[in-house]
């Protein structure tokens, strides 16, 4: 039977059966992008954003004030440029401006971590900025109060709270990065949607290898949102906490459990 | 009596607004002072000048003779020796009741894990929050919260704790657990700087009331003085409202 002869649901197991491997390897390398550059923007994305929301203190002279402005002036410039143009385009000017200015050949791998980093912490500095913002100031009050110094304010006390504020964005930037990578098809990075590209071109069934391929990345989408809700449950904690008692013949008769949605004990 | 804050000419603007005006006076150790007054009359300002969680515009703070404010000693040093009670509580939420207590023994103090539990536990359990070490902030009630921070404050040792309002944003029913700690720590011969509502608070634990008016001291004295006989008209006029009220 040739492909001309197969009905909608028959070219699809074809696609599958022919391709399986090549699909599978396409959105191996897809979800290996994604998964490494949202956690390397998260880090950049964090730096960024603690630079930006770090005010000079008021004994500090001038010389390390106009050096954090400085630097803010240009983590503002990276932000604004990266979230201002496409990023199939910065792919092309990282890519080829590389090559052509710099004679760097950067590998398919690299290029493709270098762009989509780099974009995704542009996105994730203003994310992290306001996470930080959206903390309570009397969270770093209370924390100066006993004489942690700033920089332990903000490790210990602000930006635990601040990466669990900004949780659900990190799995939106990670749900978008699995979709975005396909820009990098313009750059020869063999992901899922340059596999579709291929087996479509070679088959002429587009619909066909489409809908596989929208499968696939939905199957990827809808389990990384999961996973990500199930770990914000994670960082939460339980909802119900267990009584310390210190005399130990009391644990016989059972501990009394605090149920937070029944109310307090007052 | 061995001094331990001496505050002079203490003088804080928010633009052209004068919030605190010329302010004079020491706290020596076993001192409870409250410091009473109208909303607006600059009583929390002062503490948090003290703290230096505000930038004071001008005058001095000795802490045993050094000036915190010329930066004769290390600000989060400093603050270590005078911990502070907030309003809000400002327990992070992050940790649990007994990790508010540790974090800032193992990390500022460089106590031992175990070393800082121990403490941790012994002041838990004199506010009676001892049996709610597992829980989160989110957890607690408002007076429970408010036991924990003191617990929290209590822990680092401090030769001075500084209440701000600290029955302020309590529920009625549970403004008398955290007074009765307050008590007791009183008569423990904590030393205290109270900014407080609480009149007979005020009247009957503290040894030395301040009332405070458009940022001045306007009358200083024992409980006693301050309370049955003042001299200013200003204070006269506050108490009896207060005690109508």
């Amino acid at each position: 039977m040739t492909i001309a002869e197969m009905n909608f649901f028959q070219r699809m197991l074809y696609i599958l059966e022919r391709y399986g491997g090549s699909l599978a390897k396409g959105a191996a390398t897809t979800m290996a992008i994604a998964i490494i550059c949202t956690l390397l923007g998260c880090v950049i994305g964090f730096a960024v954003g603690l630079v930006q929301t770090t005010e000079p203190h008021k004994k500090d002279d001038i010389v390390k004030r106009g050096v954090l402005k400085v630097v803010k002036v240009i983590l503002t410039a990276y932000v604004e440029i990266f979230r201002g143009t496409p990023m199939m385009l910065q792919a092309a000017f990282i890519y080829y401006g590389m090559s052509q200015l710099f004679g760097i050949n950067l590998g398919m791998w690299s290029a493709a971590i270098i762009i989509v980093s780099v974009n995704t912490g542009a996105y994730m500095a203003e994310t992290v900025r306001g996470g930080i913002l959206s903390v309570d100031p009397g969270q770093s009050e209370g924390a100066r109060a006993i004489g942690m110094s700033h920089f332990q304010t903000m490790l210990l006390v602000i930006l635990p709270q601040a990466l669990r504020n900004i949780m659900p964005q990190i799995g939106n930037n990670l749900i978008i990065n699995i979709k975005d990578t396909c820009v990098l098809s313009i750059i020869g990075t063999v992901e899922l949607f340059f596999t579709f590209r291929s087996i479509s071109g070679a088959l002429y069934t587009y619909f066909e290898a489409a809908t596989v391929t929208m499968i696939i990345y939905f199957v990827l989408t809808f389990a990384c949102s999961r996973i990500l809700r199930y770990a914000e449950s994670r960082m939460d904690g339980p909802s119900n906490f267990d009584l310390a008692t210190t005399d130990t013949l009391a644990f016989t008769s059972g501990l009394t459990r605090y149920d937070e949605k029944k109310g307090g004990t007052h | 009596m061995d001094e331990i804050l001496r505050i002079e000419h203490l003088v804080k603007t928010f633009g052209t607004n004068e919030v605190l005006r010329d302010i004079d006076f020491s706290v020596s150790k076993g001192d409870v002072i409250s410091i009473i007054g109208a909303s607006g009359s600059g009583k929390s300002t002062l503490l948090r000048c003290i703290n230096m969680l505000e930038e004071s515009t001008g005058g001095r703070i000795l802490y045993h003779g050094r000036n915190i404010l010329a930066g004769e000693l290390d600000e989060d040093q400093y603050r270590t020796k005078v911990g502070m009670v907030f309003q809000s509580f400002n327990l992070f939420n992050n940790y649990t009741v007994l990790e508010n207590c540790i974090i800032g023994q193992t990390h500022v103090l460089k106590r031992s894990r175990d070393a800082a539990r121990d403490k941790a536990l012994e002041y838990l359990s004199k506010v009676g929050m001892e049996l709610y070490i597992n829980a989160k902030p989110r957890q607690l009630s408002g007076g429970q919260k408010q036991r924990v921070a003191i617990a929290r404050a209590l822990a680092m040792d401090p030769e001075v704790l500084l209440f701000d309002e600290p029955t302020s944003a309590l529920d009625p029913e549970m403004v008398g657990e955290v007074l009765d700690v307050m008590k007791d720590l009183a008569k423990s011969g904590m030393t205290m700087l109270v900014v407080t509502h609480e009149m007979a608070f005020a009247r009957d634990v503290s040894t030395r009331v301040i009332y405070m008016a458009e940022g001045r001291i306007e009358e200083e004295g024992s409980p006693k003085e301050l309370f049955n006989s003042p001299k200013s008209p200003r204070t006269k006029e506050f108490l009896s409202r207060f005690m109508q009220a």
